[in-house]
């Protein structure tokens, strides 16, 4: 970059906003949600364990808050400060719940800070995180604001899965030890699979080929997962509907029909997992 | 009540002696100091190698809480280092000569708050056996550590820092060293020999080492302001709410300064106690260092108020209610504590009769220490107890083996700085002659440089000036 090139060009560098992160995407994997679908039978969750190697850590570590479940049906109650004569009433209301994994937001707050560049994002869109380069510096968990990335506190491949349980890990993915930061990776290696298949047959990855753990599980079929991208993909499709997109930061709730909503919009995140429930105005 | 910074009519032999002197025979204090110091390193020893067998899990620290008083006490370390910087090189530059004395001390309480500080970042990782890697090493593979990170940028400003300071603090002691070399035996003779660099005190030495060390301290003064912003931006950089702070920087400098001058008075005060140095370090001294402390202490607690007010203002409802939950969720006892200590404890520095009153200056310095550790304990964890996602609230305790670490760390401090004020001249010997030197010409009407040694300024005539003997 010459100076002349600068000062030639110079209203382009003063005013040209440029989106950060990396542009020239193959695929963009996405999700959505259907919260009226969803039933919080956590089979999913259970599915994302098995498929991904998730350590079990047992009710101690687990209650202390050193779980690491990738994908967790959080519960929320509608009516959280019960007063004595309403001591029932969180039944009638019930509990409202969603599932969160890793949100692969297109502006990860979690890349800049990673001081090994451990986590990055991929020409698939995906928001990575490659454990052999992790150092645990846990900077990217103590940044992501929806706190979906779990760190391996201990050794866990003794205890978790003992005599003969290793039989059980799924050989495509690693078992992470002590140290190491982990969280949801849309099943990635399904991704490599259908994209390396794709590539034998020499053509392009179809809508389907990649059906993440906690999508096939899912008993309602709540879970919609593919590539953004693809103009004509069911995720693509409902996202067209509900009127959200990456990029924007905000919905239109003029129109009763549209119940898509991405968590934490407002910080620009960008993610990829799209919810669908009628947000109510409090 | 006015009393002076030294008494003048010191003769210079007698400031080597007593100095020399310091380096021999300590109080029996020292050696009990020295046994705390090992005993307390041990306790962080086997909690360190506990958590390295195990993983972090035994800290207590779990999903939304990944980082702790690792990094509070590391913050607080680094916070520590600053004040050395601000005796030895902002003072020297605007002419304070009340800082000859102390500065020596404080310089090293810089280098080695800093090696402490050093240690924090690599024992709070998961796999530290791969520290290096945030060092922009060349690799075969082409990878490098990622630049846009506060985390590498502290790695960078560290070292810096850390090198600067501990290069500025062995040019200061040259002269000094040289006196030590002239009056020891044995291996003492030997080290300051070599570490004496051939110093014989002839005017082209001073000239150079007058040059060299006011460019040092040019260069450490915007240096020291920008490792604790750098510092601030591990916080100030991210998105959480009460890390994400644009006054920060100025904050953590402020904050530094503070807890640093505070230190500053706690080792004053062992110091003249376990060596005998009542003459160097005189109360005047304290006294200013105190009103100095006070100034600093005065401007945090307007930080802090601003701080407040722009959330407040700033209506943001994430901010809002972390700062409400600061004010009394679980943490509101400490944070109500560290208001004490930080801005309502310094007032005693406003007094004449506390801050001439030892004991009393030892329990305010420590308790205002006390107030800044948790100023760094209450900015990390409530922000992670109370960030963004609800379902991710929570409170915790930090464990014992995170207790222990922390422990250790001052006693590992204490001996490095136990070792040093032994082994090396605590009071800058030249310098107190210096002072002296011109606090004996004013007193005898003749202005700074105006007649004898004119042109040279503050340079003495000649060796024999400066090394009494």
């Amino acid at each position: 970059m010459s100076l002349e090139n600068v000062l030639k060009n110079w209203s382009k560098y003063r005013k040209g906003h440029e989106e950060g992160g990396f542009h020239d995407y193959e695929h963009m994997w996405g999700m959505s949600i259907d919260l009226d679908k969803c039933t919080g039978c956590n089979a999913c969750s259970v599915a994302c364990y098995a498929e991904n190697n998730i350590a079990v850590v047992g009710e101690e570590k687990f209650s202390k808050g050193q779980g690491m479940h990738w994908l967790r049906i959080e519960r929320y109650w509608d009516e959280p400060d019960l007063g004595e004569d309403k001591i029932n009433e969180y039944q009638i209301h019930g509990a409202s719940f969603i599932p969160m994994n890793c949100q692969q937001c297109n502006a990860a707050t979690c890349e800049p800070v990673c001081p090994v560049a451990a986590t990055y994002h991929t020409p698939d869109g995906l928001n990575a995180q490659v454990y052999n380069r992790c150092i645990g510096s846990r900077y990217c968990s103590n940044n992501c604001p929806y706190r979906l990335r779990y760190f391996n506190f201990f050794s866990y491949y003794e205890d978790s899965w003992p005599e003969p349980l290793q039989m059980q890990l799924n050989p495509d993915i690693s078992v992470r030890d002590k140290g190491v930061m982990e969280k949801c990776t849309f099943c990635v290696q399904r991704i490599r699979k259908a994209k390396d298949e794709a590539a034998r047959e020499d053509r392009d990855v179809f809508d389907g080929d990649v059906k993440t753990a906690c999508q096939q599980s899912c008993a309602t079929q709540a879970i919609v997962f593919g590539d953004l991208m693809d103009k004509n993909s069911a995720v693509t499709k409902v996202w067209a509907k509900h009127e959200v997109a990456l990029g924007k930061s905000s919905q239109n709730k003029a129109n009763p029909d549209n119940r898509g909503y991405r968590v934490l919009e407002g910080l620009n995140t960008d993610p990829c997992v799209m919810f669908l429930e009628r947000v109510r105005e409090v | 009540m006015h009393t002076k910074d030294i008494n003048e009519n010191l003769p210079w032999a007698q400031i080597n002696k007593d100095v020399m002197r310091s380096m021999m025979n300590p109080r029996k204090a020292y050696w009990v100091a020295i046994v705390v110091c090992i005993a307390m390193i041990s306790c962080a020893v086997a909690a360190e190698i506990y958590q390295y067998n195990v993983g972090m899990g035994p800290a207590n620290l779990n999903w939304p809480h990944m980082w702790d008083l690792y990094i509070a006490t590391f913050i607080f370390w680094i916070g520590m280092s600053h004040s050395g910087t601000l005796l030895s090189a902002i003072l020297h530059i605007i002419h304070a000569d009340w800082r000859k004395p102390i500065y020596r001390f404080a310089e090293a309480m810089t280098t080695f708050s800093l090696m402490t500080a050093g240690i924090f970042p690599i024992i709070h990782i998961g796999r530290l056996w791969n520290m290096y890697w945030v060092l922009p090493y060349y690799s075969d593979r082409g990878i490098w550590p990622n630049f846009r990170s506060p985390l590498v940028w502290d790695a960078f400003a560290i070292s810096t820092y850390l090198t600067s300071s501990a290069l500025f603090l062995f040019i200061g002691m040259i002269p000094d060293l040289a006196i030590c070399r002239d009056n020891t035996t044995g291996w003492r003779r030997k080290l300051y020999g070599i570490l004496s660099l051939g110093w014989r005190g002839d005017d082209r030495q001073w000239r150079n080492f007058r040059r060299t060390y006011l460019l040092m301290a040019c260069f450490l003064i915007p240096l020291a302001v920008s490792v604790h912003s750098i510092v601030s931006s591990d916080f100030a950089m991210s998105i959480m709410p009460g890390w994400h702070v644009t006054t920060f920087p100025p904050y953590f400098v402020a904050g530094a300064l503070y807890s640093g001058c505070a230190a500053i008075i706690t080792l004053f005060i062992c110091l003249r106690y376990f060596f005998r140095l009542e003459d160097y370090m005189t109360t005047a001294i304290l006294v200013k260092t105190c009103k100095l402390t006070f100034a600093i202490a005065m401007v945090w607690t307007y930080l802090n108020l601003i701080e407040f007010a722009s959330v407040w203002y700033g209506h943001n409802a994430v901010d809002k209610e972390l700062l409400l939950s600061k004010f009394n969720g679980p943490y509101a006892p400490y944070f109500w504590l560290m208001l004490f200590c930080g801005s309502v404890v310094p007032f005693a520095l406003a007094f004449e009769k506390l801050r001439t009153h030892l004991p009393t200056m030892m329990v305010v310095s420590l308790v205002l220490n006390l107030g800044m550790w948790l100023e760094r304990w209450m900015i990390v964890t409530p922000t992670l107890s109370q960030g963004y996602h609800p379902f991710a609230f929570d409170v915790m305790w930090p464990s014992m083996i995170q207790w222990a670490i922390i422990f250790g760390s001052f006693g590992w401090f204490g001996l490095l700085f136990l070792i040093f004020v032994k082994v090396f001249p605590c009071v800058s010997m030249y310098e107190v002659k210096e002072m002296c030197y011109h606090r004996k010409r004013e007193a005898m009407g003749i202005g700074h440089g105006s007649t004898a040694g004119g042109a040279a300024g503050s340079v003495p005539a000649s060796k024999s000036d400066l090394e009494g003997t």
